[in-house]
């Protein structure tokens, strides 16, 4: 968010209510990236183009061990 | 309403008036456009503020950005039901809508419909909302005064509206009616009376009706009043909720955009070191587009009902209380954007700006609406050295819509 990747707009500056900074896990990370929590499901689950990898990136933590973590963008930002 | 003479807020300078007597829904500061210095005001000293009585009767404001935020992510201890306007609803027309209603209900009911205005469906569109851009601009006269409210803001958005209801082309003037009566009133001077209102709203809701009859059997479309006809989740609406639905539908895809349209026009006329950026960079037009959006704030507020007792900024917000959270103000609001008051173009982090709200009601249209305001100023600057606006626009006269009821303009090509 703060480095201002294309494709992720992050329109509420990362307080999970906008659902614009919407990616998909890659399969290999979904185990250690986790399930969205129940604020985050609420706003995923408006976007018709949710998959069951899909996160919002300002709910997820960075810490080490998600160092080479892998996302998809959907084609288009909600 | 109290026995004691109302204070005619705009006779006054918002710093003369004790906090307690300042009430931001009166119209008059709408009229004359006084608002922005009352909303500062509140902003800077009692940033939750409670009007004991007003036209609405009391209601809480809250005017910071970030207070905003925190009650419009909030549903669960701030309903949105029964409306979400400062006005009460008419307790014998009541108008059901999703927008105006808690999860789980609103969720069913907004996932029917969202679809047609979601991202995917809007990259088909892009070419048939270009090409009508280019002909509603193509027929614009040079060097000869018009109404550009009229001729471009209402008229493409109407048409854009006709096409997601997949209305007859012909009669899409009728929505654009609708739209206003629906958010009008005597006071307005949009409609005669309440009566005239609601009787405008079941020719409304009777033309649709028909339209639904045709649709329900028709097999899977993608237009929305297929859409409300064959979804589970509103197949079974009662005819005032179909009202309710369609209003919000209509309202939502109209008064906004449209003033969006023309508010950007004012706001570089009153802005021409901006319009020079314009002109030499095109390529800021998206980022100008949520800029415009911000500036303008079309929907001035929106209100919740508090479920519980609920503290904000030293203030205790009762449970039952109205709060109205003022985009508009929170859209202005220093804290939380730099140089709140300046229209600038090319300004960082445009995007965050409260003019969609935030959380589960968060604008369903908004990606459609940076996509009309996009193309719109991406087809005007091939065309057009300047629109000229003359004199000023004309204001709504509410403090829902913030938008304009004319603009005359002079185009000047290149």
């Amino acid at each position: 968010m703060d480095n201002l990747v294309p494709g992720i707009d992050a329109d509420c500056g990362g307080e999970c209510s906008c659902a614009t900074c919407h990616v998909m896990v890659n399969a290999d990370w979904t185990g250690i990236v986790g399930e969205p929590n129940e604020a985050e499901d609420s706003m995923l689950d408006l976007n018709p183009e949710r998959a069951t990898n899909s996160r919002l990136s300002c709910q997820m933590t960075v810490s080490d061990n998600l160092d080479g973590l892998i996302v998809d963008l959907p084609e288009f930002q909600f | 309403m109290s026995e004691a003479p109302t204070l005619n807020m705009a006779d006054f300078d918002p710093q003369d008036l004790a906090l307690e007597d300042i009430d931001v829904s009166q119209r008059s500061i709408w009229i004359h456009d006084k608002k922005m210095s009352f909303f500062e005001r509140l902003r800077n000293e009692a940033p939750v503020h409670y009007c004991k009585d007003s036209e609405y009767g009391p209601y809480w404001s809250v005017t910071r950005y970030k207070d905003i935020m925190e009650i419009d992510c909030n549903w669960q201890d701030f309903s949105s039901e029964p409306a979400i306007t400062i006005v009460e609803p008419e307790e014998d027309f009541p108008l059901p809508m999703f927008i105006a209603m808690d999860p789980p209900v609103h969720d069913e009911q907004r996932k029917t419909v969202q679809g047609s205005v979601a991202p995917a469906n809007l990259k088909l569109m892009e070419e048939t909302i270009r090409s009508r851009t280019q002909q509603v601009l193509d027929d614009l006269p040079i060097r000869e005064q018009f109404d550009w409210v009229d001729r471009v803001s209402i008229e493409l958005t109407t048409q854009m509206l006709a096409t997601l209801f997949d209305f007859p082309f012909e009669d899409r003037r009728k929505l654009t009616r609708w739209s206003d009566v629906a958010t009008g009133d005597e006071e307005s001077g949009i409609v005669e009376s309440e009566e005239a209102r609601q009787a405008k709203l079941y020719e409304c809701l009777e033309y649709f009706t028909r339209l639904w009859h045709e649709r329900e059997e028709q097999g899977e479309r993608n237009d929305l009043v297929s859409m409300l006809a064959q979804g589970e989740a509103t197949k079974n609406m009662t005819p005032q909720e179909y009202l309710g639905n369609l209003i919000l539908l209509i309202v939502g895809g109209n008064d906004t955009t449209r003033n969006s349209m023309t508010g950007g026009v004012w706001a570089l006329n009153q802005n021409p070191g901006e319009y020079a950026k314009l002109r030499n960079n095109p390529g800021v037009i998206p980022n100008m587009v949520s800029e415009i959006i911000r500036w303008q704030t079309p929907l001035a507020h929106m209100r919740r009902i508090a479920n519980k007792d609920y503290v904000l900024d030293g203030q205790t917000i009762k449970a039952g209380d109205k709060v109205i959270m003022w985009y508009l103000s929170g859209n202005r609001d220093e804290r939380s954007i730099d140089r709140p008051n300046e229209f600038i173009i090319d300004r960082d982090k445009a995007r965050q700006h409260l003019s969609f709200g935030f959380g589960v009601h968060r604008c369903m249209g908004n990606r459609l609406a940076e996509m009309q305001l996009r193309i719109l100023w991406e087809e005007v600057q091939k065309r057009f050295h300047m629109i000229e606006v003359i004199g000023e626009p004309k204001l709504v006269p509410s403090n829902f819509v913030h938008g304009y009821t004319e603009m005359q303009v002079v185009l000047h090509s290149h």
